[in-house]
């Protein structure tokens, strides 16, 4: 289970300004659920999957993962207590294979699964394991490979920072196949950030963030209603 | 061949055993062993240290390896070494110098190489810098590679420091005639407080002649590095250079291309960038279980792999 207690985050602008991007905000997401994050841009739905996977650090407040204090840890001791972070733009590396990001992820099980794991994001391994990640491969692809490092690591806690964002109309339709599996197989607690009506669909719950607030959180037959009406969301009228 | 001098033929020639085909093994300023085969000759130079190596035109799928290993400290050799390829070869050349000093004095080894390409043929040329040794004395290697290259002839060079080699001094030229190719590819990884300087000189005087030079280093501590590459269009020709640097902690790196165009339809391009690791690597590398400086190594390794 993963809690987040009052956790605010702020910054200081270049005016010397500070500037709040998470207000507060109280959360406990249950083991093996299936919860999407959404809200208009700028509501600080990135920012808090990069507080729970601590690339970025909580200005006030605490996270607890499974019992344990993780605030203060670092992005790889988080990694290694199994939480993973899928990026809403996928790194390029220069020199780093497919297959060697897919070890890395895998570990020990990557000779199990080599095939599996990009086969489940629609990439054929024989024309992609050697392949470097970089700008050789297309946004779409990255974004795939990327997903495919989140699969490998088969971890109890994935966040997927919109996994949408950049990628074609026939990827994306294979995208929720994808997760469409994860939820029903509901080994783990999958946390997507995403504005997408069809990923929204999926969700066994699904969180309203506006303001660095939440603003509502309910099952999807009570939140997407209201959702879909558009602008007239009372879930995105600011205080 | 005692222990030592076979962990340095294994990282200069990726070699555990003595190779297959033609080979020269020079050990502490001496020859340790040769072979030569039907269509590679192998001769020691009367007139200066080092060897002549002679290659039959129409030699195809051959290997010579010619590794040179010092475990003596204080150490001072300088070779020679000539290789003349005859016209439509194709051969693979492996040289490569690993020193292992155990002492406190300088062990220094200088290889002048001087190719002469025939007409069509193919070399693939692997050169390898190693230093070892628990001792105080510094390893130097100054090696000088100039290649003459006739028409429609290729070679791809592969040059590879990384690690434990001191002030290095590394020239390497090339005069390319008609339909000729020369790639040159470098990977330099310097720590401490080494300083490593490359320079590449290519004068492409023939028609339709090219080449592409690039060179991949990693400077850490308070190493430095200086890397020059200057490539000269005399005729029409297309050349193109490229470095590409990480730069970490206190390290120093300059990268001077000089790109010359002496001919209406000489093309030309230089590219350089040096920069620190990109912390969004960094970051995803954790993300997957990585400790900083574990994802580090991995980002360093890859790019010069």
């Amino acid at each position: 289970m993963l809690e987040l207690q009052n956790v605010s985050f702020s910054v200081t602008d270049q005016d010397g300004k500070k500037k709040e991007i998470i207000k507060d905000l109280s959360l406990k997401i249950d083991d093996k659920k299936f919860v999407v994050i959404t809200g208009p841009n700028g509501s600080g739905k990135s920012t808090l999957a990069k507080l729970i996977a601590g690339i970025e650090k909580v200005t006030s407040g605490k996270i607890i993962y499974n019992g344990q204090d993780i605030t203060d840890m670092t992005i790889d001791e988080r990694a290694r207590l199994g939480i993973s972070f899928a990026f809403q733009q996928p790194v390029r590396f220069k020199g780093i294979k497919v297959k060697d990001l897919l070890k890395l992820a895998a570990g020990e099980q990557y000779m199990k699964g080599a095939c599996d794991y990009l086969g489940e994001v629609g990439l054929c391994a024989r024309d992609y394991l050697n392949r470097d990640v970089d700008g050789s491969l297309s946004g779409g692809e990255l974004k795939r490979i990327e997903i495919a490092t989140i699969i490998a690591r088969n971890t109890p806690f994935s966040i997927f920072d919109e996994p949408e964002a950049g990628i074609d109309l026939w990827s994306f339709k294979n995208l929720i196949k994808v997760f469409e599996k994860m939820h029903k197989e509901q080994e783990n607690s999958i946390m997507i950030i995403s504005h997408q009506e069809r990923i929204l669909n999926i969700a066994d719950e699904i969180i309203v963030i506006a303001g660095g607030k939440m603003k509502a959180r309910g099952k999807k037959d009570e939140i997407l209603p209201e959702l879909l009406e558009g602008t007239k969301c009372r879930f995105y009228q600011e205080d | 061949m005692d222990e030592i001098q076979k962990t340095l033929l294994e990282e200069v020639a990726g070699l555990h055993e003595i190779p297959a085909g033609a080979y020269n093994i020079r050990a502490n300023g001496a020859l340790s062993s040769r072979n030569t085969t039907e269509h590679i000759d192998i001769v020691t130079k009367e007139d200066k240290p080092g060897i002549d190596i002679i290659i039959k035109p129409g030699t195809k799928k051959e290997s010579v390896h010619i590794p040179v290993l010092i475990s003596q400290t204080g150490l001072e050799d300088l070779v020679y070494n000539d290789f003349y390829i005859g016209e439509d070869c194709d051969v693979l050349i492996v040289a490569g110098c690993g020193i292992h000093n155990g002492g406190n004095r300088t062990s220094k080894h200088d290889g002048i190489h001087t190719f002469h390409i025939g007409k069509n043929a193919k070399v693939k040329y692997v050169e390898k810098h190693y230093g070892s040794g628990e001792g105080t004395g510094e390893n130097i290697m100054n090696p000088q590679t100039i290649v003459y290259m006739e028409e429609g002839s290729y070679m791809e060079m592969e040059t590879t420091q990384i690690k434990g080699i001191d002030s290095p001094d590394r020239v390497t030229k090339a005069k390319l005639a008609d339909d000729a190719r020369i790639v040159i590819t470098e990977k330099i990884m310097t720590h401490g407080k080494q300083y490593a300087k490359t320079e590449f000189e290519v004068d492409m005087d023939g028609k339709n002649s090219s080449t592409n030079v690039i060179s991949r280093s990693v400077a850490k501590d308070q190493s430095s590095q200086l890397f020059v590459s200057k490539i000269n269009g005399n005729n029409k020709c297309a050349g193109h250079t490229e470095c590409d640097a990480i730069i970490m902690d206190d390290a120093h790196i300059s990268a001077v291309p000089e790109i010359t165009a002496n001919h209406l339809d000489a093309e030309l391009i230089h590219e350089a960038a040096i920069g620190k690791i990109a912390g969004e690597q960094l970051i995803k590398l954790m993300t997957l279980g990585l400790t900083e400086k574990e994802a580090e190594e991995q980002i360093v390794n890859g790019f010069l792999k």
